[in-house]
């Protein structure tokens, strides 16, 4: 089992890779590329690891100018409302980060011109876990966690 | 029929644009009832456009949720302005839909 996880994620790196490598010799316009979706954020078992993969770094600032909002018991581990809130100013990005979850890396939004810091989903949890919000402004990222506790079930989706 | 539902709201603080998107969103972790592995199907990317510039991409892991919901705030964005969604997921499949903010 350890090892057909381990298979698949190696084969995703080889083409997350492989990709790049296209990219680079000038074969594909990167506009019409999916894999701008990061495989290996999200594939990556480890929050540190998705973090590095991402963003290029893990180190997170802890900052006021952060919020999450999250209920404090998932009622429904499959629909557990999650709200990021952010002051910053700059930002680049907005991440959604649930620790124990299989793969830690939820989700990332990348903002545009004129998109308040504010998103607002609904994400899926295995277990009682940090939820954490991860905003890149100004190269930098900056965090806010809450603890959502799950009582029942796995993650049933 | 669209897989998306859009609403965008023009108020004094910005527009709010809320979307629901009809998807299975599996993980590819679970199994069937003959515990089978059900493979992993689920949106990987979503971009929201005002009036043909891109405003907001996401980038979406298996840990959404089912039906996801998206809500996200505007400004400098007026009534009768256009928000398109698009959404793509990991087999290739898409959809796409128009609103007028209101």
């Amino acid at each position: 089992m350890i090892n057909m996880k381990r298979r698949t994620f190696l084969k995703g790196s080889v083409a997350a890779g492989a990709v790049s490598a296209a990219v680079g010799a000038g074969l594909l316009i990167p506009r019409a590329v999916l894999a701008a979706w990061p495989t290996n954020a999200f594939q990556a078992t480890d929050m540190n690891a998705a973090l590095d993969a991402l963003s290029g770094s893990h180190d997170l600032a802890s900052s006021d100018k952060v919020q999450i909002d999250a209920p404090d018991l998932g009622e429904n581990s499959a629909v557990v409302p999650i709200k990021v809130f952010s002051q910053l100013d700059n930002i680049e990005s907005m991440s959604i980060v649930v620790e124990k979850n299989a793969s830690p890396l939820t989700a990332s939004f990348i903002l545009g011109p004129g998109v308040e810091g504010f998103v607002n989903t609904r994400i899926k949890m295995g277990k009682t876990s940090n939820v954490i919000a991860v905003v890149k402004a100004d190269g930098k990222l900056y965090s806010a966690q809450k603890e959502v506790k799950i009582t029942i079930g796995g993650c049933g989706g | 029929m669209s897989t998306i539902k859009i609403r965008a709201q023009a108020g004094d603080k910005g527009t709010k644009v809320s979307a629901l998107i009809e998807h299975p969103m599996e993980t590819g972790l679970r199994k069937d009832k003959a515990g089978k592995k059900i493979p992993a199907h689920f949106i990987q990317e979503v971009v929201c456009e005002l009036n043909g510039t891109v405003v907001l991409t996401a980038l979406w892991g298996p840990a959404v949720s089912k039906r996801p919901f998206l809500q996200f705030k505007l400004d400098g964005a007026k009534t009768g302005d256009t928000i398109k969604l698009s959404w793509v997921d990991n087999k290739g499949e898409k959809d796409s839909a128009e609103a007028k903010i209101a």
